[in-house]
């Protein structure tokens, strides 16, 4: 860190070290001049509960799974939490497998298509060594099960075995022909035969050999036709057996085990859709409150809901929303709002979100107003109109916290993403580049205490001036059309895992 | 082929079928498991069979859930009662699977074998394994544990009985709200087995716990399990400890409890005696008929008859019937829509004075109810209030809803109360029927809903079933006759159904004086369609009528018709013609 001596002696006063952020692997890296097709990108990234794995999800619907390889023994987790792990080792990953969770469809009833484009991605309970997990489209949920299946071989058959393998499909029809006269006359067979006491003695079972054994993905349920909307979240319940989708009007409650029906839990559709003026964004259940979730709005609201009160949650337990001072109103104040996603702490206490300016963090127990708000895009604010006009002020960037919740982490523009300290007295603030360089940019952005309300418009010109590789054609630094809108942060190590484009990087601290 | 004689083929067949790739061919020989188990013999059954069985774990669910059922009647393949224990390592494994309905299964199963098995041949085998599932690395198997408890306790040894009374509250208090879950369902089943000592000081306990989870799920289990629970008790015990537990319960924050306990609360009440019943269990009742959420009082409503038959008809007045007189006007349409499915089964608990005081004001405001499903439950339980205080009293504000019901803009409603039409004909008497319903009958045979139509024709037989033929010959069949010159086709088609379904009960007198001659005429129509209805009808006609009417009128008619221009007219009157032919012959 060049420019970081001053700000790390400030950082050190307030408690935490800022962390310094090295790269580690990179999947799917672009070499030079290479075209990025647009199925491959990346939208939706998520580790499980216990960062033994890590899936993505992208628009051409497949899932691509990952798993850790510096832990000897994926196998016993509970030993795992519990060890600490040497200083020097970080997580590192490997590809698993991938497979094909949603298909294009075409809704012919209301002439729509349907994007395979996998939305969001969540871990379940896994069992048994195998893999469960959620996904979804804009309209369907499916519940993957992936587990090794051995390769089965199976030899010494009753039934002249090598003939009937030579034959195929043939010789296979004509026996499931015989075997279902055969079992249409079952009560005759009794007759037919009598079973001596010791049975036949020639008939014996087939022998089967394994040597090998192979990932196989099989989708085991498919949670369809709930919504009437696009579905924007889905979030797993502490209970193990229920899980929410949420679209842009509504909330369903599942089962897991029952796909064939939903409960609506919450509706904002007004009576005339002309009198809507807010949807919802996102949602999430509570880590551990089984009976509480949050969803945010377009209108930058956040809704704590408490499910034990009644079967349609239509009135929310707590608001959470920070009003913009009058002064600062404009045209565009609204549409900056929004919040893009919102996340829980794994303690349970605080909920992180993002909008377009800013991070923010809430104490559930605080509803006048967030603990901290963090400026990610304050720079932008001269030039909301020409993110206006090219459709980018309504990107939607995630957010993230690290699994102690000390540190929360979001995306941004040019492949940048940014690291906040957010505990009591850190000015942490971070920003890196996902590349394999990530502290290429740093000074180049305003690294600046994150409670600070200043204009940093100073501060974008200085970058406009420092930076001459990166300027388009238009002499813009910010290139509008490489965002970080996806990223995971590492349930329990400093790791993060950010989707630029077609490619995966993972950083460690 | 080389191997296996010609005659042991298809069972050669069926074992190879175990490992084929494809499923049903797979499921079909897992079906047919005791016939493979019969073949090879109980030795090599117990050698073999079960053994190859148990490495069979990670086929699809669907043959992994078959196994599980064959497994369970098992025993008498593998050499009876003494091998059993040779059965429980398959199914040992497949409780660790992770789909439920496999695991249920496997339980299930196992159950079944536990409870043949041989006292020592528990200790020695069926105990163990419970242990082992209940140690399980995996929450799947720990979940299929718990309900395994009430087969291996009885047979255990004192210091292996309280060492199961230990494991079982550990898997209370897991991690996995899973576990608890299904600690909480099976409680019941176990603590039947515990003694009562026991029962009071450990189970109890485990009890407490379980009702203090934080997981809504957990709790609602166990709010299902208090009445099982309770009747174990002596009355003093679950007024002791079940009963505060339940009233807490009726005042939980989540109303997914509330719910459970308004379900569930009358079960308690013998449990725990009429007069805690009339101090703790009235008053939460009518808390829960008094909840704020719907589905909560959806649920008491319900309930109401089965409460109020456990009550004192005093108490039933004093503290239930104001409530019902509530919830009858209550916001939301299911709590009353609910409330209209019972509440006819409290006039018999009230008697006849009480009912026409308190409840024939509220029949009668469910009756002019805005919403249809109300109004139909009151109508689809009108027998009952008969019984008690006779239908005139009610028929006044009757027929108005009937009528209004008869015409309502939605034709599921329309079809709902033609179902009833033959209930309250019966109930109201020929009398009442002919002046006021008789009309509405015939006017639903021109609904413009086909499903109304047929119904509307079915009704009319179940009419005339009801009240004979003679009163039918002077009700339905001239308005149904005269019907069938009506000018649209559909009708007219509706019309030859009618007819089809009236004539067996009608006879054959009337069929060949009054039917048969309209249904001739009729195939003469201009609509193809009607022409080959004609055919359809006749042919049903021929089993009623004498064999010269046969010859002298229908079988000309169906020859006219098998000369038509139509090709489907033709196809029908063949086929008419054809059978006709048949039944000649066989007759």
């Amino acid at each position: 860190m060049k420019n970081g001596g001053a700000e790390a002696a400030v950082a050190w006063v307030g408690g935490t070290q800022p962390l310094e952020w090295k790269f580690s692997q990179v999947f799917g890296e672009r070499t030079a001049g290479e075209e990025v097709q647009e199925v491959d990108i990346i939208s939706a990234i998520e580790f499980d509960r216990t960062g033994d794995h890590l899936a993505t999800g992208d628009r051409g619907g497949r899932v691509v799974l990952f798993e850790r390889t510096d832990t000897h023994h994926v196998g016993h987790r509970r030993d795992l939490e519990k060890m600490d792990h040497p200083i020097n080792r970080h997580p590192e990953f490997r590809y698993k497998t991938e497979f094909q969770s949603h298909e294009p469809e075409f809704d012919y009833l209301k002439s729509l298509e349907i994007e395979e484009k996998i939305n969001k991605i969540r871990w379940c309970q896994s069992a048994n060594g195998s893999l469960f997990l959620l996904s979804t489209n804009d309209k369907t949920i499916k519940f993957w099960k992936v587990q090794e299946k051995k390769v089965k071989n199976v030899c010494d058959t009753n039934v002249n075995s090598t003939k009937a393998m030579g034959n195929g499909p043939i010789v296979g029809s004509s026996i499931s022909t015989t075997s279902k006269q055969y079992i249409a006359n079952g009560g005759c067979t009794n007759n037919d035969f009598s079973f001596p006491t010791g049975g036949f003695p020639s008939l014996h079972l087939p022998v089967v050999t394994s040597h090998e054994s192979n990932l196989m993905a099989r989708c085991r349920r498919i949670y369809a036709h709930a919504h009437d909307y696009h579905i924007n979240s889905i979030s797993n319940n502490s209970d193990g057996e229920t899980f929410i989708s949420a679209d842009d009007l509504r909330i369903n409650l599942w089962n897991l085990e029952i796909s064939n029906q939903s409960f609506n839990i919450v509706d904002v559709k007004p009576a005339n859709m002309e009198d809507l003026t807010e949807v919802i964004t996102s949602a999430e259940f509570h880590p551990t409150h089984c009976n509480t979730l949050a969803y945010s709005s377009s209108k930058g609201s956040i809704r704590l809901i408490d499910m034990r009160q009644s079967a349609l949650c239509d009135t929310h337990s707590k608001l959470f929303e920070e009003q913009e001072a009058p002064s600062s109103r404009s045209f565009f104040t609204e549409i900056i709002a929004s919040i893009s996603d919102i996340k829980f702490a794994k303690d349970g206490r605080h909920m992180l979100s993002r909008d377009y300016m800013t991070l923010k963090l809430w104490d559930i127990n605080m509803d006048s107003g967030p603990v901290a708000t963090f400026q990610v895009h304050e720079y932008l604010r001269p030039k909301l109109c020409d993110l206006y006009e090219n459709d980018s002020i309504f990107d939607k960037f995630e957010c993230c916290l690290s699994g102690d919740g000390l540190r929360v982490a979001t995306g941004s523009y040019s492949n940048l993403f940014r690291v906040f300290g957010c505990s009591e007295g850190s000015t942490e603030a971070t920003t890196l580049e996902s590349s394999k360089n990530p502290m290429r940019r740093q000074g180049q952005m305003p690294s600046r205490p994150s409670r600070s309300l200043g204009s940093l418009s100073g501060v974008v010109r200085g970058v406009k001036g420092a930076d001459n590789s990166g300027v388009d054609t238009n002499g813009n630094t910010f290139d509008f059309t490489t965002k970080l809108l996806h990223l995971a942060w590492h349930p329990t190590e400093n790791s993060l895992a950010c989707a630029a484009s077609n490619s995966l990087y993972m950083y460690y601290a | 082929m080389s191997m296996v004689e010609e005659p042991l083929y298809p069972i050669a067949v069926l074992i190879d079928e175990l490992k084929n790739d494809d499923i049903q061919l797979r499921l079909n020989s897992i079906r047919r498991l005791s016939t493979i188990a019969r073949a090879l013999g109980e030795d090599r059954t117990r050698k073999e069979l079960i053994p190859f069985l148990s490495e069979n774990n990670d086929d699809d669910d669907e043959v992994l859930l078959a196994m599980a059922e064959e497994l369970g009647v098992f025993i008498p393949y593998v050499g009876g009662v003494e091998h059993a224990h040779v059965l429980l390592p398959p199914l040992e494994t497949l409780c660790t699977v992770e789909e439920t309905c496999v695991r249920d299964k496997a339980v299930e199963s196992l159950c079944r074998i536990g409870s043949q098995m041989r006292e020592n041949d528990l200790v020695d085998w069926f105990i163990p394994l419970v242990k082992r599932l209940a140690a399980g690395e995996w929450f799947t198997a720990r979940v299929s544990a718990c309900g395994l408890f009430h087969i291996a306790y009885p047979s255990a040894s004192e210091m292996l009985k309280t060492e199961l009374r230990s494991i079982y509250s550990q898997l209370c208090q897991e991690d996995m709200p899973m576990v608890r879950r299904s600690a909480a369902s099976n409680l019941g089943k176990f603590a039947a087995t515990v003694e009562s000592a026991y029962l009071k000081a450990d189970i109890m306990q485990i009890f407490e716990d379980l009702t203090q989870d934080d997981q809504d799920s957990v709790r609602l289990l166990v709010v299902e399990g208090c009445p099982t629970l309770g009747k174990l008790l002596k009355p003093q015990d679950c007024v002791a400890h079940i009963l505060p537990v339940i009233v807490n319960f009726s005042q939980d924050k989540s109303w997914r409890v509330r719910y459970m306990v308004a379900n569930q609360l009358y079960e308690l009440c013998d449990a725990v005696g009429p007069e805690p019943t009339r101090t703790d269990l009235v008053p939460a009742y009518v808390w829960l008929l008094r909840d704020n959420e719907a589905e909560v009082r959806i649920a008491a409503a319900g309930k109401v008859t089965k409460f109020c038959r456990i009550l004192s008809p005093e108490l039933a007045i004093l503290q239930i019937l104001p409530c019902v007189k509530e919830l009858s006007s209550d916001s939301s349409q299911h709590v009353r829509s609910a409330l209209a499915s019972v509440i006819m089964g409290m006039a018999p608990v009230l008697g006849k004075d009480a009912t026409i005081e308190q409840l024939l004001p509220i029949f009668l405001s469910l009756l002019k109810d805005e919403f249809p499903d109300v109004r139909l439950n009151i109508i689809s339980k009108l027998d009952q209030v008969n019984q008690v205080i006779g239908i005139d009293l009610l028929s006044q504000s009757l027929l108005p809803a009937i009528v209004e019901l008869a015409e309502d803009r939605h034709w599921r409603v329309r079809l709902a109360i033609i179902e009833y039409i033959p209930l309250l004909a019966s109930q109201l008497g020929v009398g009442f029927f002919d002046d006021k319903l008789g009309a509405l009958c015939m006017q639903w045979l021109q609904d413009k809903v086909y499903s109304i139509r047929d119904a509307a024709a079915n009704n009319l037989k179940r009419l005339a079933e009801e009240f004979g033929p003679d009163w039918a010959m002077q009700h339905i069949i001239p308005q149904v006759l005269e019907m069938v010159n009506n000018s649209n086709y559909l009708y007219r088609m509706t019309i030859l159904r009618a007819i089809s379904l009236l004539a067996p009960v009608m006879g054959l007198e009337i069929t060949c004086s009054k039917l048969l001659p309209v249904v001739i005429n009729a195939s003469k129509d201009r609509v193809p369609n009607i022409k080959f209805n004609v055919a359809k009808v006749l042919l049903s006609l021929v089993p009623i009528v004498d064999q010269s009417v046969v010859e002298k009128t229908i079988r000309p008619c169906l020859v006219e018709l098998g000369e038509d221009p139509d090709v489907d007219v033709r196809y029908f009157a063949n086929e008419g013609l054809q059978s006709i032919h048949h039944v000649m012959i066989s007759s």
